[in-house]
């Protein structure tokens, strides 16, 4: 071991010299030339595919749009939050004091989101979250200058709700991990579904983000509801997914779509028959659909996905308020009025936003089958978020 | 069949898992003193080498008895370049090392099969349910998994009570220094006693995978049960490790069920009980 003490000094002592020196040897030109567009969003990590799907999707769009918003060039500042709420403050102040951006796009993971809006909205920077489902970000957080492109977390489950009134479905048990979003897909699924009359007979969860779910499947054999509403996403779903079909329950499972995207493939026939809710297909049949998933797989050769759908209209929103101001972000009233008016046909259909600045969007419903979500039909049209706690 | 019994099960199976997964732990921070983060790193690696290796030899028996070897081999190549230079360290050093190890075997799971979650096939000869109550199965396979590591429990108890290496063993664990003055190699047994304890981490993530999936993160998890496990059953102890492992299982599938508010914490606080009971574990000697 010769790199000793002494050594370790020096070098961390030139590395946070040259952090210091960064803000001053910084060209000038950030103010007049390129606008700066900061996306802070994982790219390491377990989320890393949602957020490279997010980046390909706005970058796409802008690429689309000869590389310009509003008439400026568009450069796009890239800073990876590890999804880790404790940094998040950190990042974001770096992000917009460090790297200068005139525009925020971020994340995917709740915690760190609510901790990034919590200095935008300070700041006033134009921010947009393109993932992150925290009710709380358009309701008791809700800004002038935060807006979001992807959904509620209770929108979701209040979507999925309605589809499985309309299934005719009575007696439900729910399942989910034990943490916010888990708690708000579950919170929104029982407004729709306790509204219409359905009974929840049990809420069980399994401690987050633990994936031993046999407990679970042994009380939900002796519960014996008509189906199971369940909240999980990535590896953990997919295990469910698995543990679910060999518990050979014959209780159909319903859920978010969270419960199957990206593990379409992987759950293979465990995945069969599993019936989900969410606000994009990749087969949905609208123009601008066709469109997007074909320039998308030919410029990255992968079909996109509902992260790429929601980047590729953080662009559509960005370009309605930056066009209205000419490109000149100083004119912020001017261009968050003009994302709040903003109305446009989306690849997952039509987009609009509520008064706290969240989607207003239709849910479609599901069925996995033969690795790959088929559509089935609206669940939910047009549906608006819930508003409570926003003062806008 | 019951709740109550059908949760036995559930208890037992997953004990029985996790105690694959422990007792290597338990080997190396008992007789080597080292303490090892980078455990769970070694139970990905063998899920994600179960991956690799059934895509090719199309069964999870077939992968195992390749990933064996290959996580010894590689256990030894960790020992000879890492580990053998923190045997007289303190554990702050040993913590740093090893913490960064996960980092790196984290990037390496990242670039070499991202981080989309993937699913390992169940062999089809035992890929069935048998129906265990009107509307519940239990997969055939999680019923051989228990067979598999009582097996290999039972075999672990004999190298090491029956077993010349095995003697070695538990006296380098009681006295190292008595046991090199005798002229036996340290270096050597430290060296197998580490590699045994990767091969049992990546054994464990081999056989778990065709019901766990692979997926980044997954060995952490495994890691801080398997220091729970450790602390439960006396550092070192074999014994100690089963009899922890048996218990986190069983606490931690009915505390799901009868005190769910209290679930994630149950094994937390039958570790805290035991710490006050007794400090050295059940099995450990004070």
């Amino acid at each position: 071991m010769t790199f000793d003490r002494r050594k370790f000094l020096a070098f961390a002592g030139a590395a946070g010299a040259s952090q210091l020196a960064m803000p001053f040897v910084r060209p000038s030109w950030a103010q007049t030339g390129a606008l700066r567009v900061g996306l802070l969003l994982p790219y390491s990590g377990t989320y890393a595919p949602l957020g490279e799907a997010i980046t390909r999707g706005l970058e796409l769009f802008v690429k689309g749009n000869g590389g310009k918003l509003g008439g400026r060039d568009v450069t796009f500042v890239k800073v990876d939050d590890e999804s880790a709420p404790p940094k998040a403050t950190e990042l974001t102040t770096k992000i917009l004091q460090g790297e200068k951006a005139d525009i925020l796009v971020g994340t995917v993971h709740s915690g760190v989101a609510m901790a990034m809006v919590k200095i935008a909205r300070e700041q006033g920077v134009p921010t947009i979250v393109p993932t992150a489902g925290a009710d709380a970000i358009t309701r008791g957080m809700c800004g002038e200058n935060i807006f979001r492109t992807s959904f509620a977390n209770g929108a979701v489950g209040y979507a999925t709700g309605e589809a499985m009134v309309a299934a005719k479905v009575k007696k439900v048990v729910t399942l989910s991990w034990k943490y916010a979003a888990g708690e708000e897909m579950v919170n929104g699924f029982k407004r729709s579904f306790t509204k219409a009359g359905g009974e929840v007979i049990k809420d069980i969860t399994v401690p987050f983000p633990e994936v031993e779910f046999q407990s679970a499947l042994a009380e939900i054999s002796t519960l014996k509801p008509d189906a199971v509403y369940a909240f999980f996403a990535g590896g953990g779903a997919l295990k469910f997914l698995k543990d679910y079909a060999a518990a050979k329950l014959g209780i159909p499972l319903w859920g978010p779509g969270f419960l199957t995207d990206g593990v379409e493939k992987a759950a293979g026939p465990a995945g069969d028959g599993v019936k989900t809710v969410l606000h994009y297909v990749d087969s949905l049949d609208n123009p601008e659909n066709k469109a997007f998933v074909k320039n998308f797989s030919d410029a990255y050769k992968v079909t996109p996905d509902v992260y790429a759908v929601q980047g590729w209209d953080a662009g559509q929103l960005l370009k309605i308020g930056l066009d209205a101001v000419a490109g000149d972000v100083a004119k912020r009233k001017e261009l968050n009025a003009a994302m709040a008016k903003a109305a446009f046909a989306s690849p997952r259909g039509p987009f609009k936003l509520s008064s706290s600045h969240d989607v207003v969007q239709n849910y479609y419903l599901r069925e996995l089958k033969g690795g790959a979500n088929a559509y089935l039909g609206v669940a939910s049209k047009e549906l608006a978020p819930d508003t409570t706690g926003c003062k806008l | 069949m019951s709740l109550a019994l059908i949760q036995i099960l559930n208890g037992l199976q997953n004990g029985l898992l996790i105690f694959l997964a422990a007792s290597g732990l338990t080997l190396v921070f008992g007789i080597l003193g080292i303490i090892n983060l980078s455990h769970g790193s070694f139970y990905m690696l063998g899920a994600y080498m179960a991956l690799t290796l059934t895509s090719f030899t199309g069964d999870i028996f077939l992968a195992l008895a390749l990933g064996a070897p290959i996580a010894f081999v590689f256990g030894m190549a960790i020992e000879w370049l890492f580990i053998r230079h923190l045997y007289n360290r303190d554990h702050l050093q040993q913590v740093l090392l090893t913490f960064a190890l996960i980092l790196v075997f984290n990037e390496i799971q990242q670039s070499v099969w991202g981080s989309h979650p993937l699913s390992i096939p169940t062999p089809s000869y035992l890929s069935a349910s048998i129906p265990i109550t009107g509307s519940l199965s239990y997969p055939v396979y999680r019923a051989a998994l228990m067979l598999i590591c009582l097996g290999l429990a039972l075999a672990m108890v004999f190298v090491i009570q029956k077993t010349r290496v095995g003697r070695m063993i538990r006296a380098a664990e009681s006295n190292r220094e008595m046991v090199e003055a005798l002229g036996f190699d340290a270096r050597i047994l430290f060296r197998l006693v580490f590699a045994a304890g990767v091969t049992l981490a990546a054994t464990a993530g081999i056989l778990a995978a065709p019901v766990e999936s692979a997926y980044p993160g997954i060995g952490d998890r495994v890691l801080i049960v398997s220091f729970v496990v450790v602390v439960i059953g006396g550092i070192g102890s074999i014994r100690g490790a089963f009899v922890g492992s048996l218990l986190i299982g069983l606490a931690d599938a009915f505390g799901k069920v009868y005190a769910p508010q209290f679930s994630a914490i149950i094994i937390y606080a039958l570790m805290a009980l035991v710490l006050v009971m007794r400090p050295a574990g059940l099995f450990g000697r004070a």
